[in-house]
């Protein structure tokens, strides 16, 4: 088990993505963060507090639960609904940035765009993610990247955080052949 | 979890998980897309045997809000009606390739035999038999107050439902008494000693035959349907005296608690069990209550049906 990830490097990938997301959207005034629980709704609340510590301004931060949209339900016992909370000015037009804490084969992403459809249509869609650990299965990338970890498939990538875990890091399990 | 058959088969964990699943996917009806493709796939049968509208309908609606395919299958119209038998039913089901089948029967005890028998090897989900009971109305009866009592824990520690009328023919007496007791409400059965059960002592509740002791104490009031198509005797001297004694009219709806929910699993008589005004008044969660339905079946058709058929890892 390696620590690739301490907490100070942590905090400040997400201090960097925050800034990347103003810089890209020109602003925090059209754009919506939604987290994917569960790890995913802490860190879409961080960056939300950074940015509207940045901006001086409240942001929009939910969270959208994408079990109901995932394509393998059948392959697995059936598993618990997370909540789903759209902020007030919901996400008709507006510019979301999806949340999560790992990129791996991109099968949770493509089911986020499908549960995100069903709620309306976004200006646009981005995707802000802590750890990119390759071995994508689908044509899908991440927009803003805290750390990018190769592993094999072999190796677990274990993110902590405070509000769950009671600390910040990120760890690889497992060797890497 | 394969089968929902009973109350009695799900522990407190397993019911607090289906309503919590409920309370999510409740959020979907009240969405702009009301379909979910969970269930794409799934051959879900509607096996009705009596007569239905409310359970029937939200079964299919639940069903189909989660892409599942739905076949209605009733007793008139079908081979039922030339006597064919629960076993030839199933093996024809099965060989149509049903995922799961939603049994109202007037027998107590088919959803069970269907479930133990090799006939088909889909889940089943009780929605009534005869005078014993339907589990899914529990649930959403204990929904709904949930959701109007309560608004953080997730039992019902601490409330009291009176459930008034006919518990003698009554399923969904029987599976709210043992699901409203199993999350910790205390529940007090209200009716005439001849509409009660043998062996009623042993039930988790309390028992009492007069209404207007009982009511100012409640925080919800449930009125059972006075089954006359169940009647074979005569229980009660006459439908105006049990109006009379046991009947919710304006009075007694002026001696609840402010904040009372009154509730009844339909089709109501009204005049008999409910009068109007107690039927439609504010304090009424009725038409609600059939909302709830749709949720609770959708979750409990997601918990069934969505994952592998292994031992359910959520429930």
């Amino acid at each position: 088990m390696s620590l690739v990830l301490p907490a100070p490097d942590l905090t400040r990938a997400l201090t960097r993505i925050s800034h990347e997301i103003l810089e890209r959207n020109a602003g925090s005034s059209n754009i919506t963060l939604l987290g994917i629980p569960t790890r995913g709704a802490h860190l879409a609340k961080r960056i939300g507090e950074i940015i509207s510590q940045i901006e001086n301004t409240a942001i929009q931060v939910g969270t959208l639960d994408i079990t109901l949209h995932r394509d393998d339900l059948r392959l697995r016992p059936p598993r618990a609904l997370m909540p789903t909370v759209i902020p007030p000015l919901g996400v008709e037009g507006r510019d979301v940035i999806l949340v999560d804490d790992v990129l791996f084969s991109g099968r949770t992403i493509r089911a986020a765009l499908d549960a995100l459809g069903e709620i309306g249509r976004p200006k646009s869609v981005q995707l802000a993610i802590l750890v990119d650990r390759g071995h994508r299965e689908l044509p899908i990338r991440a927009d803003y990247v805290g750390k990018n970890i190769p592993t094999s498939l072999e190796q677990s990538v274990l993110v902590h955080l405070t509000e769950l875990d009671g600390v910040d890091e990120v760890l690889v399990e497992g060797s890497a052949q | 979890m394969k089968h929902l058959l009973s109350i009695n088969d799900i522990s407190k964990l397993e019911a607090i998980s289906i309503l919590d699943t409920a309370q999510e996917l409740a959020r979907v009806s009240d969405g702009p897309m009301k379909k979910l493709p969970t269930l794409r796939g799934r051959t879900i049968v509607n096996l009705f045997a009596e007569d239905s509208t409310r359970t029937r309908i939200s079964f299919e609606a639940a069903a189909k809000r989660l892409s599942a395919d739905v076949i209605n299958f009733s007793a008139k119209g079908s081979s039922i009606s030339k006597g064919e038998s629960l076993k030839d039913t199933a093996q024809t089901l099965q060989a149509m390739g049903a995922d799961a089948v939603i049994i109202r029967h007037g027998a107590s005890g088919a959803a069970q035999r269907l479930a133990d028998s090799q006939w088909m090897s889909g889940s089943v989900i009780n929605a009534g038999d005869g005078t014993h009971e339907h589990p899914s109305q529990a649930l959403l009866d204990a929904f709904t107050i949930h959701k109007h009592l309560y608004k953080s824990e997730s039992d019902l520690t601490g409330l009291r439902v009176a459930i008034v009328g006919d518990v003698l023919h009554s399923r969904v007496a029987r599976s709210n008494v043992l699901l409203l007791s199993k999350l910790g409400a205390n529940v007090i059965l209200v009716a005439p000693p001849t509409l009660l059960p043998v062996g009623i002592e042993s039930w988790p509740c309390e028992i009492s035959y007069d209404l207007d002791s009982v009511i100012g104490s409640v925080d919800a009031i449930m009125m059972l349907r006075i089954q006359m198509e169940r009647m074979s005797e005569l229980f009660f001297p006459n439908a105006r005296e049990y109006s009379r004694y046991f009947g919710l009219n304006s009075d007694r709806m002026k001696a609840l608690k402010s904040d009372a929910i009154v509730m009844h699993p339909g089709p109501m008589n009204r005049g008999l069990e409910i009068t109007a005004d107690a039927a439609d008044g504010a304090r009424s969660v009725i038409v609600e209550q059939v909302a709830n339905g749709v949720s609770i079946r959708m979750a409990i058709l997601y918990l069934l049906l969505a994952g592998s058929q292994e031992i359910g890892a959520a429930l």
